[in-house]
């Protein structure tokens, strides 16, 4: 019982922060057609951000609240700024290339965001554990947790809901639906779609820099830490089914949980058996477990 | 299949070109210049295998699989036969990934574009998650790797650099002839329209799975060459997907022109890391991801189209 109960919350935490991560890069594929490997990057960069924020405000006894603030701000400023740049002067010019190219082009970006980070923050690790320590831990169950890991689950909750209501429920997210199904069409329409994929970039891309921001505190943060983090979404994505909301959860909560099982299990196989998952998925069902139906255009 | 092909015009510049650098490495060039010059074959060969692939615009985001399948296959036979012999070595390489990609083949056939790249990358991350956990073979530390033996005798390192550059002919003669056959001419056929090729009587898949084999083999001979100059196998540096995603950069790199630009592609990389990490150790990959995107944009045929381009400048002036 009790080995079922950590699992079970060792499980819901990292599904929480991956979905967090995953969304973005699922958002952003579903729209561009742009498999994103500078995603990774946007979530260093967060995570970076807001542990210097954390630490500045912990060794000066903030209140707390500019904790959350500042993680939050971390996100938007990682996604706003790299998200502008990368879109709007690298791959706005590639549209319509090879999707191989792309992809490369992502993973050019890649290594220069991971050396800027090397040179802006240094190789030192950072351990911005302010937050976490503050809200202390709680027993469930028998099983010690800490409190902040679980906020991290609301958070995820709060992220999907929004994410589900922007999409099915505004206007916005109508248009980008028929950006979705379109671009030729949507353009026709009178759909400003360059607006619309640098707006989604950079919504991917903060949603990247929140998951690294908000999950900063838990760990602790040295160079070349996201490399791991890009496939695993990676992973995600794909079990769920490339470009969809509902998959980028359901990946995640599977992901998450085989993961934790095998770490508690039989710590062995926990890379082994999660890319596993992912290549029987691929052979299976190629597109995914829950990619969007492909519409026939005539 | 290999009839007439020493009288190609690429395969005769390539091993003039090898011979060469042969002999300036074995007697002119400095340790670290000719230690480039090795590591950048060995990696070319696996970069020829992308190439062959991305003819038929399969590209594989895992190939690190099979760079990393070949080099551990080698670390395996020494500790436990104690194979050191180098003809050997690199026989097993092959064939350890030859047969991993035949079996893996019957499956990557049937995909293309991203979810051929998507399940590449997914085969050579399970693989990776293997080695990285795995106590007996050293986990993340990887497994060190004595010096290479001949017949017994123990091989130097310029002996070394020059059965690598021998086996790069060898390899580059049999590409070609692969390129030339009516096999590797359906590449060029599988691009343009697969439904056509079928028509014609020949199997898509056949002609990609034999395709995908080749390139495995190539990528295998590639890890175990490199394990056996490096001296030292490891899962970062030969499995992980960045691994992969550094083979697909110098491909592009290299342009897809011809069969000697993959070596001078794998080459450049290299002198550009060594000088990279020389002059800026805290953005030598910036400086490489610098020079991907800039090539990406500048010239998306790769270096070997700068070649052509100054050929056909010379050309224009002469007349």
């Amino acid at each position: 019982m009790q080995f079922l109960t950590t699992v079970l919350l060792d499980g819901l935490v990292y599904a929480s922060y991956l979905f967090i991560v995953s969304l973005g890069l699922t958002i952003t594929f579903g729209v561009m057609k742009i498999l994103n490997v500078a995603h990774g990057s946007f979530y260093a960069w967060g995570a970076y951000l807001a542990s210097i924020a954390i630490i500045y405000l912990g060794e000066n006894e903030y209140n707390s609240m500019f904790y959350y603030f500042s993680i939050f701000m971390a996100a938007i400023v990682a996604g706003l700024f790299f998200g502008f740049i990368i879109e709007r002067f690298i791959l706005r010019k590639m549209y319509g290339e090879d999707i191989h190219l792309i992809v490369l082009a992502t993973f050019g970006i890649f290594w220069i965001l991971e050396d800027l980070i090397l040179i802006v923050f240094g190789a030192d690790p950072l351990m911005p554990y302010y937050p976490a320590m503050e809200l202390g831990g709680l027993e469930i169950a028998g099983v010690y947790q800490g409190v902040y890991s679980l906020t991290l689950s609301g958070l995820a909750v709060v992220v999907a809901f929004i994410c589900w209501y922007f999409l099915k429920k505004t206007k916005w997210g109508k248009l980008l639906q028929s950006v979705i199904f379109d671009r030729e069409v949507s353009v026709s329409m009178g759909i400003n779609v360059t607006n619309v994929y640098l707006i989604t970039f950079i919504i991917g891309g903060m949603l990247g820099a929140l998951g690294g921001a908000y999950v900063a505190p838990t760990i602790s943060i040295s160079p070349g830490f996201a490399i791991d983090v890009v496939v695993m979404s990676f992973a995600v994505v794909v079990i769920g089914g490339m470009g969809s909301v509902p998959g980028a959860l359901i990946g995640s909560l599977m992901v998450g949980m085989i993961r934790a099982f095998a770490v508690h299990q039989a710590p062995v196989l926990e890379l082994f058996i999660i890319y596993a998952v992912m290549a029987i998925v691929l052979i299976i069902k190629p597109q995914g477990l829950f990619a969007p139906p492909k519409p026939r255009k005539i | 299949m290999f009839k007439g092909i020493l009288k190609d015009q690429s395969v005769q510049t390539s091993i003039g070109v090898i011979f060469i650098l042969l002999i300036f490495g074995s007697f002119i060039l400095p340790e670290w210049m000719s230690n480039n010059f090795m590591y950048g074959m060995s990696r070319g060969l696996a970069v020829l295998g992308l190439m062959i692939l991305w003819r038929t615009n399969l590209v594989s985001f895992g190939h690190a699989l099979y760079y990393g399948f070949g080099a551990y296959a080698v670390a395996l036979c020494q500790k436990f036969f104690g194979v050191t012999d180098i003809f050997l070595r690199l026989l097993i390489a092959v064939a350890a990934a030859g047969l991993l990609g035949f079996a893996l083949g019957f499956i990557l056939r049937k995909y293309r574009e991203i979810f051929f790249a998507m399940l590449s990358l997914a085969f050579s991350m399970v693989l990776y998650g293997l080695l990285a956990k795995a106590e007996f073979l050293g986990s993340t530390d990887g497994m060190s790797i004595s010096p290479s033996t001949f017949f017994g005798t123990e091989l130097g390192r310029i002996a070394l650099f020059n059965f690598i550059g021998l086996v790069v002919i060898l390899a580059i003669i049999f590409a070609q002839a692969y390129l030339r056959s009516s096999l590797g001419h359906l590449t060029t056929a599988i691009q343009d329209n697969e439904i056509r090729v079928e028509y014609l009587g020949y199997s898509v898949e056949k002609a990609i799975h034999i395709k995908y084999v080749i390139s495995a083999c190539l990528a295998g001979g590639a890890g175990g060459l490199m394990a056996a100059s490096l001296g030292q196998v490891d899962p970062d540096s030969m499995v992980l997907w960045s691994v992969s995603g550094e083979l697909v950069f110098v491909t592009i790199m290299s342009g897809l022109g011809n069969i000697l630009a993959p070596f001078i592609g794998a080459v450049i990389f290299e002198f550009i890391r060594t000088y990279a990490f020389e002059w800026a150790p805290q953005a030598w990959q910036m400086i490489i991801g610098g020079t991907l995107l800039a090539i990406i944009f500048f010239s998306p045929g790769g270096l070997w189209s700068l070649f052509q381009k100054l050929n056909f400048l010379r050309k224009k002036n002469n007349e």
